[in-house]
């Protein structure tokens, strides 16, 4: 199921495993169920999407793999050892860049080394990290300074400094005009064949999805149950005009019911 | 140009000031003329009596302002993290907030006579509810997701205080300190206008027994001198610290 280009370099990627996991949020005293008995392996390496309506609960499912909420029922593993808390080896990079304000690009980029009281012996890492998303000469700007695409890419310097082994990705190209999110898909994709670490997409935008991934995930509607499971044994850099890719995006586009005529 | 703009409308006001005094328009009972402020201002500062006076009056508005600001910092930011101790204390405050704190001074007369602690109690009131209520809005106002990175990165929760409640309430905080220190001289000038045997209030107060009007308008124009520089330091101190908000910077 993965593609020999992935399997290639696996060593750093961890694998995530969702066993049986449901979630309900209370909200005044009503229960709202978001997850329904969601099963899901993630190989190591692997960058994975998570498709479905807006609202359905996919956003929910990669926080609980961050560690930022706890599922109702079930457990998640990454390399086997139940996820109890947030860990800097699984970094998340969030719709809004969320850098500090009062923090330069580089001191934000240092905030996961500083945390760990890492920055002093390996501070060169931030530099290399800023390098890798072409900002070394924006070190000292702060984020007031920066366009939208600007600071997305420092928040991904910032998640990549960490070396994660889990990259979690929410709507991270959502709000960029979509000639940034084109440029940006393709950086990001190629990180990610350099680096080998293990990728969870979460996505509104199918094109997005068949561009970037090895497998993507069509959830439902609210309570979220996986759909289908859809391998893209397709070599990177893919093309866009490709027709397979065309293929399966139509039948994409007809699992979250819409069609897909134009 | 731009630097003398602002002093236009003052020295107007000084030169017409002036010229009344001068025509015998406005007399020297009611409003001394420029001049004999000058001179006035000259003999109290030769005497050492008004440095004395300064030094008093800075002393008990700043300790007043360390003490009342730094309880409100506490309870401000207490309060802001814990939802607990907003429930225990917050509508107390409320309720004493809402009411005058120079509405106090007989009762603080009472108390403390008209001893130090007497000004250093009332300033420290008027100046502990903006600082209270502006510290507990920053930290009410942090951005959630800036929360939850810190602790995604793994920082402790002391390192999420430092380096996110804190600096993300500090604009908000700084907002609190500028209005506190306008209150802090408020109440200073009350408090030792009713009560005191030293201070620039005092001066004043004991000029006015003996119809000295020169040195009464010198007191008022030191009070304002000293509120002014007070001021400044505030707004240089906010741009120094919030050097990174686009709102902050220096245009």
């Amino acid at each position: 199921m993965v593609s020999n280009i992935v399997a290639q370099q696996t060593a750093v990627g961890a694998s995530v495993d969702v066993n049986d996991v449901s979630h309900r949020f209370d909200l005044d005293g009503k229960t709202l169920p978001v997850l329904n008995r969601v099963s899901l392996r993630i190989e190591p390496g692997e960058l994975v999407s998570l498709l479905g309506p807006s609202g359905c609960g996919k956003s929910t499912l990669l926080r609980m793999v961050a560690g930022l909420e706890t599922p109702t029922v079930g457990t998640i593993q990454a390399d086997g050892a139940r996820i109890t808390g947030p860990d800097p080896s699984r970094v998340v990079m969030f719709q809004d860049p969320t850098l500090y304000p009062w923090r330069t690009v580089k001191a934000n980029v240092s905030l996961g080394l500083e945390a760990r009281g890492l920055l002093r012996r390996q501070g060169h890492r931030v530099d290399e990290a800023l390098r890798l998303v072409g900002l070394s000469q924006f070190a000292t700007a702060y984020p007031h300074q920066l366009s939208g695409g600007m600071a997305q890419r420092v928040s991904l310097a910032r998640a990549l400094v960490n070396d994660p082994k889990l990259l979690l990705l929410d709507e991270p190209l959502g709000k960029l005009d979509s000639m940034t999110r084109i440029t940006m898909q393709q950086e990001l994709v190629s990180l990610w064949q350099r680096t080998g670490f293990t990728a969870l997409l979460v996505t509104h935008d199918v094109e997005e999805a068949l561009f970037m991934s090895n497998r993507v995930i069509v959830l439902s509607d609210r309570p979220a149950a996986i759909k289908a499971d859809i391998p893209i044994d397709l070599p990177f850099p893919r093309h866009r005009g490709d027709p397979r890719l065309a293929d399966l995006r139509r039948r994409i586009l007809g699992l979250l019911g819409l069609d897909a005529d134009w | 140009m731009k630097r003398v703009l602002p002093w236009i409308v003052p020295a107007g006001i000084l030169l017409v000031w002036q010229a009344l005094s001068q025509f015998g328009l406005l007399s020297g009972q009611v409003m001394p003329a420029p001049t004999a402020v000058a001179e006035a201002f000259w003999r109290v500062t030769r005497s050492g009596e008004l440095w004395r006076d300064i030094e008093i009056s800075t002393w008990r508005a700043f300790a007043g302002f360390a003490i009342g600001g730094g309880i409100g910092f506490a309870l401000g930011m207490l309060n802001g993290l814990s939802r607990l101790s907003e429930k225990l204390t917050d509508s107390t405050l409320q309720m004493v907030r809402n009411i005058p704190h120079l509405a106090l001074i007989p009762l603080v007369i009472l108390w403390f006579g008209i001893g130090e602690e007497a000004k250093l109690f009332l300033v420290a009131l008027g100046v502990f509810f903006p600082i209270y209520v502006n510290t507990l809005h920053g930290v009410r106002s942090v951005d959630r997701q800036l929360l939850e990175m810190g602790r995604a990165y793994g920082m402790s929760e002391r390192a999420i205080f430092w380096r996110v409640v804190f600096p993300g309430a500090l604009p908000s905080i700084f907002v609190g300190v500028r209005y506190g220190l306008g209150i802090m001289w408020l109440t200073l000038i009350v408090a030792e206008t009713i009560s005191a045997s030293s201070g620039i209030g005092f001066m004043a107060m004991n000029a006015r027994e003996f119809m000295m009007v020169d040195v009464v308008v010198v007191s008022i124009l030191i009070y304002a001198a000293l509120g002014k520089i007070a001021d400044s330091v505030a707004r240089l101190l906010e741009r120094t610290c919030l050097a990174w908000n686009p709102v902050y910077a220096e245009v």
